[in-house]
């Protein structure tokens, strides 16, 4: 197969080889020795320190997040209730939710990764605000304090998606802790994407325009306009339903004359667009492992730059998806369904893009592009069965089943996470200026796409057999799976474990990674690893494209053949 | 079916994997189209994952590092991209229509659907038949006729699902909401609850029994209380004086009910109504926004006055109400000592009386 | 910091910068227009909260306009429209005061910085007023909430139709909306009052009369947002069907 090359650039060759790692040295100086003390990390403006603030707590809150699915797989062995008492399993899988989703995948690559490179890329110094970025990051601890007391004092049983009027009327939990600790988090995602707007569009260093910039500033850009404009709706969500708790009065409560669809429409509008600011920036990190493990640049870069836009436009436009079968007029039912069925366009072209980026490659399959693979995959089913549920004679029957739950875990964990993984090792060795040991990662790579199949492929069957979800206790014909599943998800926690174990291994054990460990084109790269404080002693000036080979063969004095 | 698969290959996917534990019965009419759907859908992912697998897997064997250790710098192909735009897209268009017409099918019931009322309330199914039969998480139905169920919720959203029917629709409070089927195996099949409801939510399952016709002749004729429910609503039209203004009379200070079900009324406020069951739910608890042309809004409002199962009663009610004859005899023998049902407190499990 | 950057951190600093120039902006121009970005894409999230609010005025309004109409007149016009009159002059003193920073008059700045001020704890005052009245007529949503006034208005001397009890009893709703949406509208002033507070404080102490302006200029931004958003309120939960002729 040989896709034509589009307009008159000639086709250029490129050959790259690894440096020898054995000469590279840790440099002197650098963002993480340049200040020292407690306070200095606590106070930094630093976006690199803020940065790795955000690595360790987001890391924490994953475990804790982690342990309830853990405690959730562990009850729904057997078919009875035999573990926990029905309260109790409630508030497992509403704290599994509200934490893996608001505070580990809602801030995971963007206040990681995106927070680190973003400035980098860009060569820029800083993020344009860096005050308001560690504002941020406290914003972002306030929330996760309050939702671990909310945890404390007796947990919350409303599941994460607050439905009225039973979480304003007919619980005694504690909601309106937990409705608190996210509205302030909400904030802290707000800043985030402020943040990140301006910088793209103030602070690009000469030279370079929207279009050199790596595609993984256009995907955290499109999440960014995702953040900034939905989280507000979701915040006024949650203050409602704190007033109505609070005065007893029933803007959500049908007998008092009120609506609980509006709250619904209100929850959804952010809801929505949160699960595309939760894979946007996933999407982000896939582009640069594939471009850089595959030494091309990303085939129809224009197309993923303008696809990621368009996620996030279509994203605002197709909440009431997930009210189909909630008694809403038929006729919004079609629009909706509609347009859900547009929303799933871009991602397939990203999906192909990136595939046609390994044809005439020069591929190797480190750990971050193992991940990449697994992203591939599990994206491309848990998208694909998105279609199912946008279809609404098909959604009547799969909706509230763990049909949804297989889908969403499908892109979230075998998307999104993986995508994050992929990150964090792809920029491990710029981050911390060490190497992660490869066999154990990739071991651990392997060992997750292995339990996260056998997790999460049984559900999609008991979903279409009817399970619900959220159910403490299932009819003993669905056993089999269930066993299955939670087997998956013993294996799965395993791959989970290794990369905290042998990750923080590497900080003191570590081969020393040098500038460039994987010829990498992007400016994070082109400096010494890690990075200072300042990142660029003189303001670069950006003089070629993204992913431009060529510019990178020449630096390194390699052979270039050019052809055309 | 049969028109596109072939009878073989469906009977095996289907009766097959539901005898492995592994899909679940075809028991009513739509089921079918339902699985014709999800089976497309199936081939579509199956088909679109291994086209990913299979280029990912080619170009990698093919361009691995040892294999070409030249990288060819390649731009883009404006075909490709449009050929990965409209191919998926007009799948999924397809995915579309085909979702939407049965989206329409299910929610939208025939005529001549036979009308039971189901209430949900924290965490059990009533389940109420016009004759006068009540069931709790239990639901009995013929086969061969299409069934209507007519659904309101006394506290939060439950949602009324039978997976083997492939129906499910949400059960909202303040508001009716329906869905209809037609059985088409006997035997028993599972209910769920499946929308998150509180502590009891997994307990909110029933069974839904589907019998021949003369079974389940049988079966209404054995369950019968003795009162239907346009009977016990006649019961409370009284005890409530209704019939006080509602008599029917040429001076009544109440629109004329009989007959109203099914016709086209205009408001105050100029607007035409198609008098349903919703609207009459919604007439006795909001009279002010549904008051008759011609009538002065006098009427008072029933709300925390009656429970859902009595607004059950009252709609069964009216909409058989074809004279006035009973309500004028009622309106004579003015007191009744039956109280109204009250509506219950969430959290006490209440026997609806007959 | 080793001796390389500290040669480039010199050459930066040849050319005549302010003191709060951050070093991670290339140019004070750079810092000016990100600062001012930056504040309008806040208010553009601000808008996005107030109109989820807005979406559910737009609702029951629709579903029960007499309860709405009715629970409106009991606001007092005069009032609101007095209240509006402080706000508009308090934001007129803000750009007063803009001008001014950027024309380096201190003493001008600082003064219209405290009008500002002033008019907007009249503006909080009035709101307290108000409040209280709702109080005292049992008018707040919750435990004490009365319909007694709307569906027998003319015990209490209320030239109104008296209202159904069942529509009556939405006028809560409308009340919740109102103190809502007035209440949000009064936390954003309050915490615009108080930032005020410290902008007089490092305007006496001449720090924008002297080229940097952008806090000033921002703060405008976010103030007249507030007073923009009372603009949208005041019709809508004031002036519910008033005509003059009735």
């Amino acid at each position: 197969m040989s896709p034509s090359t589009s307009h008159s650039a000639p086709v250029t060759h490129t050959i790259l080889s690894l440096p020898d790692q054995s000469t590279a040295k840790m440099p002197k100086r650098h963002y993480l020795n340049n200040e020292d003390g407690l306070l200095s990390w606590l106070l930094t403006g630093d976006h690199k320190r803020i940065a790795i603030l955000y690595l360790i707590s987001i890391t924490f809150f994953f475990f804790i997040g982690g342990a309830f699915a853990g405690l959730i797989r562990l009850e729904l062995l057997t078919p009875q209730p035999d573990l926990v008492s029905a309260d109790t399993y409630n508030k497992f899988f509403t704290m599994h939710g509200i934490i893996m989703v608001f505070l580990f995948l809602v801030p995971s690559v963007p206040a990681t990764l995106g927070n680190f490179l973003i400035p980098i890329m860009l060569g820029a110094k800083d993020l344009a605000f860096p005050k308001i970025n560690l504002l941020s990051w406290y914003l972002y601890v306030a929330g996760g304090t309050l939702t671990l007391a909310a945890l404390v004092l007796g947990g919350v049983d409303t599941g994460w998606t607050f439905t009225t009027p039973l979480s304003t009327h007919y619980l005694n939990t504690h909601v309106l802790t937990a409705a608190t600790a996210i509205f302030i988090a909400g904030f802290s995602s707000i800043f985030t994407g402020l943040n990140f707007i301006v910088t793209v569009h103030r602070m690009r260093c000469p030279g370079m325009t929207w279009f050199r910039m790596p595609l993984f500033v256009w995907s955290h850009y499109a999440a960014s306009l995702l953040m900034v404009l939905g989280t507000p709706v979701l915040a006024i969500a949650l203050v409602l339903v704190a007033l109505e708790r609070i005065a007893g009065i029933g803007v959500f409560d049908p007998a008092k004359g009120g609506d609980p669809l509006l709250f619904q429409h209100l929850f959804w509008f952010y809801s929505h667009p949160a699960v595309y600011i939760m894979i946007l920036p996933g999407m982000g990190v896939i582009s640069e492992v594939i471009s850089t493990f595959s030494r091309k640049r990303v085939f129809g870069y224009t197309a993923v730059a303008f696809s990621s836009v368009a996620i996030a436009l279509f994203g605002f436009f197709v909440w009431e998806h997930h009210m189909f079968i909630m008694g809403v007029s038929n006729y919004s039912a079609l629009v909706f369904s509609l347009l859900t069925m547009l929303v799933a366009v871009p991602s397939a072209i990203k999906i192909f893009n990136w595939t046609f980026t390994l044809q005439k490659g020069s591929i190797t399959f480190e750990t971050p592009m193992l991940y990449a693979f697994g992203f591939m995959g599990l994206f491309t089913i848990g998208g694909l069965t998105g279609v199912f549920l946008g279809s609404l004679g098909m959604d009547i029957h799969l909706t509230e089943t763990y049909f949804i739950v297989a889908h969403f875990h499908f892109v979230m964990v075998g998307g999104m996470l993986m995508a994050f993984l992929a990150g964090v090792h792809f920029w491990w060795p710029k981050m911390t200026g060490r190497m992660y040991p490869e066999s154990l990662s990739k071991l651990a790579a392997v060992t997750t796409f292995i339990g996260f199949n056998l997790t999460f492929l049984p559900q999609f069957i008991l979903g279409y057999l009817g399970m619900p979800r959220r159910y403490h206790a299932y009819p003993p014909e669905f056993q089999v799976l269930n066993v299955l599943s939670t087997a998956g998800a013993t294996v799965l926690g395993i791959g989970y474990m290794l990369p905290l174990l042998y990750l923080g291994w590497s900080l003191k054990y570590g081969a020393i990674a040098g500038d460039n460990p994987w010829q990498a084109t992007g400016l994070e790269w082109q400096m010494q690893s890690p990075p200072i404080t300042s990142n660029f002693v003189e303001t670069p000036i950006m003089d070629h494209e993204a992913y431009d080979y060529e510019w990178l063969a020449n630096k390194t004095q390699k052979e270039v053949t050019t052809v055309g | 079916m049969d028109r596109f698969v072939s009878p073989v290959l469906w009977q095996f996917l289907t009766r097959w994997l539901h005898a492995s534990a592994l899909f679940p019965a075809e028991a009513s009419g739509i089921s079918p189209y339902v699985d014709a759907l999800y089976f497309f859908l199936l081939l579509m992912t199956v088909v679109g994952t291994s086209l990913v697998a299979l280029l990912l897997l080619t170009f990698c064997l093919r361009y691995r590092r040892e294999k070409s250790p030249v990288a060819t710098q390649v731009e883009g192909s404006t075909l490709l991209e449009a050929t990965w735009t409209i191919i998926p897209l007009a799948i999924f268009l397809l995915v579309f229509v085909w979702g939407a017409l049965l989206y329409f099918r299910i929610y939208d019931p025939p005529t001549n659907a036979m009308n039971i009322y189901i209430v949900g309330k924290q965490w059990m199914w009533k389940a109420e038949h016009p004759g006068g039969q009540h069931e709790i998480n239990a639901l009995h139905v013929p086969t061969g006729r299409p069934v209507q169920l007519t659904m309101i919720s006394q506290d939060v959203f439950h949602s009324f699902s039978i997976p083997d029917f492939r129906v499910k629709r949400e059960v909202i409070p303040g508001r009716y909401s329906t869905v209809w089927f037609e059985a088409t195996e006997p035997g028993t099949y599972h209910l769920f609850c499946t929308q998150y409801c509180g502590t009891l939510h997994s307990m909110m399952i029933g069974e839904v029994t589907v019998l021949t016709p003369d079974d389940y002749k049988k079966w209404l004729d054995q369950s019968t209380s003795g009162m239907s429910l346009a009977q016990n609503g006649e019961r409370l039209f009284a005890s409530m004086g209704c019939n006080a203004c509602h008599s029917g009379n040429a001076a009544a200070r109440g629109p004329n009910l009989a007959g109203v079900y099914g016709s086209k009324l205009t408001l105050t406020d100029g607007s035409e109504r198609l008098v349903d069951d919703a609207y009459l739910r919604d007439a006795i608890l909001n009279p002010s926004q549904h008051v008759t042309a011609g009538y002065a809004p006098i009427m008072p409002t029933y709300q925390g006055q009656i429970s859902e199962d009595g607004l059950i009663d009252l709609v069964e009610y009216i909409k058989t109400l074809q004279s006035n004859y009973r309500v004028q005899q009622t309106q004579m023998t003015s007191q009744s000592d039956q109280a109204a049902p009250t509506t219950p407190t969430a959290g006490t499990t209440e026997m609806v009386k007959p | 910091m080793d001796s390389v950057l500290t040669t480039a951190e010199h050459v930066e600093h040849e050319h005549a910068s302010l003191p709060q120039h951050r070093h991670h902006f290339e140019t004070e121009e750079q810092q000016r227009e990100a600062g001012s970005f930056g504040m309008w894409l806040f208010l553009l999230t601000e808008i996005m909260f107030f109109g989820g609010m807005f979406f559910a005025y737009l609702l029951y309004r629709n579903w029960y306009y007499p309860a709405f109409a009715v629970a409106s007149n009991q606001l007092s016009v005069p009032l609101g429209a007095f209240n509006t009159v402080m706000l508009i002059t308090s934001g007129f003193c803000m750009a007063v005061g803009v001008w001014a920073a950027e024309m380096r008059k201190k003493g001008l700045l600082v003064l219209m910085l405290i009008l500002t001020t002033f008019f907007g704890l009249v503006f909080i005052g009035v709101k307290g007023i108000e409040y209280h009245e709702k109080y005292e007529n049992h008018h707040i949503p919750g435990a004490d909430f009365s319909v007694a006034q709307f569906v027998n208005p003319a015990a209490y001397g209320i030239k109104e139709a008296p209202l159904s009890p069942d529509m009556a009893q939405h006028t809560e709703i409308y009340f919740f909306l109102y103190f809502a949406m007035t209440g949000m509208h009064a936390v954003h002033m309050i915490i615009g009052i108080v930032l005020l507070f410290w902008l007089i404080r490092r305007a006496n102490r001449g720090d924008f009369s002297s080229g940097y302006v952008a806090p000033i200029e921002n703060f405008g931004l976010y103030w007249h947002f507030v007073d923009i958003v009372w603009l949208f309120l005041f019709p809508l939960l004031y002036l519910i069907n008033r005509h003059p002729l009735h």
